[in-house]
């Protein structure tokens, strides 16, 4: 039986072949002896501090919002290294497969953020590293991939289904089930069986913390809201889990409309989604009637997938957090608001969360603070966006 | 609910192990699986294992997935394979019959509803290959009420506990696993060790069937001989129809030859 608990109401859980119970189960162990001993914590707010660039700012926007009264101030994990707050976790994870004793890595990717993440952690702690990419999104992504090539991954094309981010982790769990003894799989995102979606928001809930002690300097007071983007809901999590207990603070976490909710183009896991099961939890996910999993879309190759992870189906039912989409429109939209009016070019996956807390913003009454976590910086996505909008 | 009973009964008083052979239903399409289960029926099977094609099957290797994609392009449904399924019933009404797929298919119609459908069409045994000891109490409840019979998996790596807790829930036969990784006949099974059989007996689990990586009659002989109650073959009947897509003819005469020679491997 497990020591942590494996489920999020009934979502969560460890849907997966009996197989890799044990390896899930040894990771579940590997991750209460780590937080229980001092020395993993030194290690890894080490290479957080020193490595990746923490605590990252917090940037009150000066030209976003039109009432002077109310304040939308930007959480930078933008400026973390590797360019995203996905670092985070996958440090977390590297220094717990060294732990284990394991010397190899298996991780999938989608547009190859995770990946390039992966393969950073891998450089800097000598493991060998393997990532699974959907073979439309090894063509579309060229760029990340030639970045985890040159710090020694090895890129490994999916071609079966749909050739997509699912694929990837379908062939990801299944190189693991072979592989499970020398072999650590880094999930990256929110989702998966349990000890996944616990262990990366622990590794990611420094968003939250750090947010709240900035916060409290220069406003003395909790935000109204805090507002991230959720494909599976890495960064959401990781801002949300330190607030969840603060009933005052709005926890608003924006899916991807893709070309809106009522056509079959989108990621709206939540918005649209119904209860099943993929790639090992309970959880929210786009299906057809008979159970067979859709394709999901959006313009931002990070939030296009088909599921979402458990903690937020669950903080959804119980009405603890909220859930609202943004098209692709409305995101390249703020994309390029925050680029002409900040002079910060953000992640499209960012760009949904900001064009939401826009709305939020411009609604709000007097007084209001908001902040928005922006996850990642958009110099991956110049040249899709580029393509999208041509020299306008 | 006694055929699995019934079938390991008879087979003992012939000193046989049990040899069963698993197909994607609706692979490569609907009339064509039915035909071809009817063959290694005819052939020799002593019980089917039979797969519902999934869009994200993670056991398995390229073989079954390809079946899946197979099935799935030529518009199967669930309910599609359950009249399949009842048609062989109809003609074979003493057979095992065995289901085999993925968790989310289960859930989406609710899974009393699935059970149900299951046993009105002649279902003996359900295994959800994503549904580890740990998460399955719910589905045994259901299988219960429903008159099924709920399998579990006893892998290479399970420790002691593991096969208590099958010894105490396993009903109908124990789907033990040849190795580790996901299915395909491209890595040999590993014939278990004495010790693994004789933890399998102690604990009382239901007859183990050795299955994952067997493809040849000598793999067949020397499951049996380890001690397992008989051996499951996927992947390399699955190929057999992946090799044939063109030639019906050609696919049934050589899924009946491999049937009858993997049948005779089990002569103890």
């Amino acid at each position: 039986m497990n020591n942590l608990d494996s489920k999020f109401g009934d979502f969560g859980g460890m849907y997966v072949p009996e197989l890799l119970i044990p390896a899930l189960d040894q990771l579940e162990q590997a991750f209460i002896d780590a937080q229980a001993d001092p020395s993993f914590e030194k290690e890894f707010h080490g290479l957080l501090k020193d490595y990746a660039g923490r605590p990252t700012s917090m940037t009150l926007s000066q030209n976003l919002v039109s009432n002077p009264n109310v304040k939308l101030y930007l959480k930078r994990e933008d400026l973390l290294h590797g360019g995203a707050h996905k670092t985070n976790q996958v440090l977390g994870q590297a220094i717990l497969t060294k732990r284990m004793g394991k010397t190899e890595v298996i991780a999938e990717t989608g547009a190859g953020q995770h990946g390039v993440a992966t393969a950073l952690a891998c450089a800097l702690m000598g493991l060998k590293c393997r990532i699974y990419m959907g073979a439309k999104d090894v063509e579309r992504q060229a760029p990340n991939v030639f970045r985890m090539r040159l710090m020694g991954a090895e890129v490994i094309p999916v071609n079966s289904g749909s050739g997509t981010l699912k694929d990837a982790v379908n062939e990801a769990m299944r190189d693991w089930s072979a592989n499970y003894d020398k072999a650590h799989y880094l999930l990256g995102t929110a989702a998966g069986p349990h000890p996944f979606p616990t262990i990366v928001r622990e590794f990611h809930r420094m968003i939250g913390e750090e947010t709240r002690a900035q916060i409290m300097e220069k406003e003395g007071r909790l935000p109204d809201a805090v507002v991230a983007c959720v494909g599976g809901g890495s960064n959401a999590i990781g801002m949300f889990a330190d607030f969840i207990d603060e009933p005052s603070v709005r926890l608003v976490g924006v899916e991807p409309a893709g070309k809106g909710i009522h056509t079959h183009e989108h990621g709206a896991a939540i918005g649209k989604g119904t209860k099943g099961i993929l790639h090992g939890a309970f959880s929210y996910i786009m299906q057809d009637k008979d159970g067979q999993i859709e394709e999901s879309y959006s313009v931002s190759a990070g939030l296009d997938y088909p599921a979402v992870g458990p903690q937020h189906a669950y903080l959804h039912d119980i009405g603890r957090a909220e859930y609202a989409s943004v098209t692709d429109e409305e995101a390249l939209n703020a994309f390029q608001i925050l680029a002409r009016k900040e002079g910060i070019i953000p992640a499209l996956e960012s760009a949904h969360a900001l064009a939401h807390a826009l709305n939020m913003a411009e609604e709000a009454e007097d007084g209001t603070i908001i902040v928005l976590n922006l996850s990642g910086r958009g110099d991956k996505d110049l040249a899709h966006v580029h393509s999208i909008l041509g020299d306008k | 609910m006694q055929r699995y009973a019934d079938m390991f009964s008879a087979l003992s008083a012939k000193n046989q192990g049990a040899f069963v052979p698993f197909v994607m239903i609706g692979d490569p399409d609907k009339q064509t699986s039915f035909e071809i289960i009817k063959t290694l029926v005819e052939s020799g099977a002593d019980a089917l294992e039979l797969g519902f094609p999934f869009s994200d099957p993670i056991a398995d290797g390229p073989t079954i997935q390809h079946a899946s994609i197979r099935a799935l392009d030529n518009g199967m449904t669930p309910t599609d394979c359950f009249d399949v399924i009842a048609q062989i019933r109809e003609a074979y009404p003493s057979i095992p019959i065995g289901l085999l797929l993925y968790s989310n298919l289960v859930l989406a119609p609710g899974v009393n509803s699935f059970y149900q459908k299951a046993a009105d069409a002649g279902v003996d045994s359900i295994l959800i290959a994503d549904v580890p000891l740990r998460e399955a109490d719910r589905f045994i409840e259901v299988a219960n009420q429903h008159g099924i019979q709920q399998i579990l998996i006893a892998p290479p790596n399970a420790n002691d506990d593991t096969l208590k807790e099958i010894g105490e829930k396993s009903q109908g036969y124990t789907y033990l696993l040849g190795r580790a990784g996901v299915t395909g006949a491209e890595t040999a099974a590993t014939i278990p060790a004495d010790e693994l059989i004789s933890k399998l007996t102690q604990y009382e689990v239901a007859p183990p069937l050795l299955g994952f990586g067997i493809s040849k009659p000598e793999q067949v002989t020397a499951a049996i001989k380890a001690g397992a109650a008989g051996a499951i073959s996927g992947s390399a009947t699955v190929n057999i129809i992946a090799e044939n897509l063109s030639d019906d003819t050609a696919m049934l005469a050589q899924l009946g030859q491999f049937v009858q020679q993997m049948k005779q491997a089990t002569q103890r």
